[in-house]
């Protein structure tokens, strides 16, 4: 274990975490919002899955990420709907709807994956490159880990702060609050509540293909079915360990950011724990948390909920 | 004197159902107007339509002479009318201000709170209130979080202001500060349609609605008539209520609780202490302001919740740790408060409720199988002794009636109970003949040498019907009193956790 403390590996351990926390960051901030507004959106992972593929076929065929990027991020949007028209306007239940897109991308990608990408030669593909701040990435250990990234984690480092502003200080904030602790008392003053859920679940959906796009782009060469690797449910479990506050999430995913580079070190080291009781680590965190800490919770009251006139 | 609003022929069906059939009404400006009628006479309904949360079928409704477009809360919120809603509508761990502000137009983006702040200060100031605007929801007491909702219509600039049963939940000092700030408010010229079955709150008004099956029968002066008269008014005809008979003294002791305690969730103290007993030929009232562990109280009793130290006796045998199958044996008859949720399965018929509990009694079944010609031969009986309305024996007891839903469960709680009945808030949203009809059935068993432990809201129907009366606060009880040596005042004082003197809690 030793060996993962000394100075090369250490700043490429936390370099690593930063660049996992990236798209956790932009979907986790995303389903807050969702969640705030009291939908439960569980289908993250899927919507991440849809962000990376849509991103990755218009980036091969007009060769420009941030065109590839808008794309993905608007068809997430739109697919959102779905969602909103299942939750909001049939009131089902929120959770096996999610489970449902969930299971609805990851069967499309496969069938599109094995139909035209399998066996054919692999497309040119240009990813986002890294940025290197003047002055400040020549800081020593600050340096390579929090400023010679991809130009859109450093965006990810304002938006938790946005958020927070977002929730806490404007009265679109406070509605939606409001809508997720108890929407009747919106309902009553004539405000509609199925018109912000719909809102929220669109922001939560954008943000999450953004993650995955970014996944998509920022790191990987080629596309692979299990790309996002059980991310989304990670980001929903920092939401749980987090406890609905927008710091703390943006805590749980840097410690499980920081679990997860260690891991991957830890297997290039030669480290003899196995890389999977890393990965393991926050989910187990997390049940520990929900049980524990039931009496303190900031889960929105009416979350999971759908609202109805009676 | 003007009208502020007047409703013309207001008709509200909801499918087969017309909730509202044609109603007239007119309120003064500066006047408190009382809607009153049984449940599901109409009343929310009408105050539904009157501020936007349901669309009338027809009818118009004129708002300061103009006639006034209401679709949805919001343009009942733009003219001027405010709703006070039973069940308050509030955010439990929002702060006042942000309760009061939340959904408030032109404030633009960010939230401006010092100017509401200012605001709403000033109309705390004019009706008398004082509340920290920056305390959450559920640190407030009840009767305070009342006083959030007014000022929510009050800020929103409402002339008429619209409360639906707003004394359910107070004890009778808050409910008469209540009154105090309505008055004030009537003083300076603002409307106010109070919803309510209490008649000692009807007389307080100016004048009163009656309505009946969902029309508007009569609008009398206050002060030109009686209690007995809108009563007569609002069933159709005269109520004879029912007291016990005084010449039954209740004897012996057939429940006697010493030193009950238990703890919730959270480790908090839901029973703390609590000791009485009940005679043969004796009801004991069990007042309180809903919540203070009464639910929990009748919980223990059935063996449904367990205690944390102390203990009860049933006829001098001490019972440790009871089940809720071996109190059912030993005849003990239990209405829980929530007929729907505890009392009744809301999907099975009058024959499958009448024998919940006994499913398993030689007499019902065949075998291992159920008998069902028996089952409603039984059925049929109890639908006429306690004189049910139902279609059928196999209608699910959901589409019945509270009052009839109720009635079978006092069926089968009478049915198998020997000497001890436990009721919790068994007229909980009956109307008046119905309640009438189930404290007959009680007094019934209190003739026939039953203990019963009878708790209820209402201070009025207890002080008539129990022997004695036990007052609960906060899983305490703070007192022990007979009815014809208490007086509302000192109940109401009991109830927000004024201890009586111990020496005077009689035995």
């Amino acid at each position: 274990m030793l060996e993962l403390m000394q100075g090369p590996l250490l700043i490429s351990i936390l370099a690593a975490m930063v660049r996992i926390a990236t798209p956790l960051l932009f979907s986790a901030m995303g389903e807050l919002v969702t969640q705030r507004a009291g939908i439960w959106n569980i289908s993250v992972e899927g919507t991440m899955l849809l962000g990376a593929v849509v991103a990755y076929v218009v980036a091969s065929t007009t060769g420009s990420p941030w065109l590839a990027l808008l794309v993905a991020v608007l068809a997430c949007a739109l697919i959102s709907l779905i969602m909103s028209f299942v939750t909001i306007v049939l009131k089902a239940e929120q959770f096996v709807a999610g489970l449902a897109l969930n299971l609805l991308a990851s069967g499309l990608t496969l069938f599109w994956f094995q139909t035209y990408v399998i066996g054919r030669e692999p497309p040119k593909f240009a990813g986002f490159e890294q940025v290197d701040i003047p002055f400040l990435s020549d800081i020593p250990i600050l340096g390579p880990v929090l400023f010679s990234q991809r130009a859109l984690t450093y965006v990810s480092f304002l938006l938790p702060p946005l958020v927070w502003f977002f929730l806490y200080r404007t009265r679109y904030g406070l509605e939606v609050r409001c809508v997720g602790e108890n929407p009747k008392a919106l309902d009553v003053k004539g405000l509609g509540v199925g018109r912000r859920q719909c809102l929220a679940i669109m922001f939560g959906s954008l943000m999450s293909g953004l993650g995955g796009a970014f996944l998509m782009l920022g790191y990987s060469d080629r596309f692979v079915p299990d790309l996002i690797a059980g991310r989304g449910w990670l980001v929903v479990v920092a939401i749980i360990a987090g406890n609905w506050m927008p710091f703390r999430i943006v805590g749980a995913i840097f410690i499980f950011a920081l679990l997860e580079a260690v891991g991957i070190h830890a297997q290039v080291v030669g480290v003899a724990i196995p890389h999977h009781v890393f990965l393991v680590l926050p989910y187990v965190a997390s049940l520990a948390l929900l049980a524990g800490l039931r009496s303190r919770t900031h889960q929105p009251v009416a979350l999971g909920i759908p609202y109805s006139r009676e | 004197m003007e009208n502020l609003l007047s409703v013309q022929n207001l008709t509200k069906r909801f499918g087969p159902v017309t909730a509202n059939d044609g109603v007239n009404l007119e309120v003064r400006k500066g006047e408190i107007h009382c809607l009153f009628g049984e449940n599901g006479a109409g009343k929310s309904t009408l105050s539904s339509c009157l501020y936007g949360y349901y669309r009338a079928d027809s009818g118009v409704i004129r708002f300061k002479g103009e006639v006034a477009e209401l679709n949805s809360p919001a343009d009942a919120l733009r003219l001027g009318i405010g709703m006070v809603h039973q069940h308050f509508v509030l955010v439990s761990n929002f702060t006042v201000l942000e309760n009061i502000i939340v959904g408030s137009a032109g404030t633009g983006l960010f939230l401006t709170k010092s100017d509401a702040r200012r605001k709403i200060s000033e109309l705390c100031e004019s009706c008398g209130l004082s509340i920290d605007l920056d305390r959450e929801i559920w640190e407030l007491s009840v009767g305070e979080q009342q006083w959030v909702e007014i000022l929510k219509a009050l800020y929103f600039g409402a002339e008429l202001l619209i409360l639906d049963e707003p004394t359910a939940v107070l004890t009778p000092q808050q409910s008469d500060q209540l009154f105090r700030i309505l008055d004030g408010m009537r003083m300076r010229g603002l409307s106010i349609i109070l919803i309510s079955h209490k008649l000692r709150e009807v007389m307080q008004s100016d004048r009163v609605t009656i309505l009946r099956k969902g029309r508007a029968i009569a609008t009398v002066e206050t002060s030109e008539t009686t209690a007995e008269a809108i009563t007569a008014l609002m069933v159709g005809h005269k109520v004879s209520k029912h007291v016990r008979d005084r010449s039954v003294e209740p004897a012996g002791e057939v429940l006697a609780v010493d030193r009950a305690c238990a703890i919730g969730e959270w480790g908090e103290d839901i029973l703390k202490d609590v000791s009485f007993n009940i005679g043969r030929h004796e009801i004991l009232g069990l007042a309180g302001v809903a919540g203070n562990g009464q639910k929990e109280l009748f919980e223990t009793l059935m063996g449904v919740r367990a205690l944390s130290s102390g203990g009860f006796s049933l006829e001098g045998e001490a019972i440790t740790k009871p089940t809720s199958r071996e109190m059912l044996d030993r005849g003990i008859g239990f209405v829980p408060d929530d007929r729907s949720l505890e009392g009744l399965i809301p999907e099975f018929g009058a024959a499958e409720n009448l024998i919940l509990g006994w499913q398993r009694a030689r007499e019902y079944c065949r075998g291992p199988f159920l008998d069902r010609r028996k089952m409603d031969a039984l059925a049929r009986r109890k639908i006429e002794e306690f004189k049910v309305v139902t279609a059928s024996a196999d209608l699910p007891v959901e589409r019945l009636s509270g009052g009839n839903a109720q009635r079978i469960i006092l069926a089968r709680e009478f049915l198998h109970s020997r000497g001890l009945l436990l009721a919790n808030q068994p007229t909980r949203g009956l109307d008046v003949a119905a309640s009438e009809f189930v404290y007959e059935k009680i007094l019934e068993k209190r003739a026939a040498g039953f203990a019963v432990l009878l708790a209820s809201e209402e201070l009025d129907d207890l002080l008539r019907l129990c022997d004695r009366i036990a007052v609960i606060f906060k899983g305490r009880i703070m007192g022990i009193v007979r009815p014809e040596e208490t007086t509302l005042l000192e109940l109401g004082m009991m109830m927000a956790g004024d201890a009586k003197d111990v020496q005077r809690t009689v035995q």
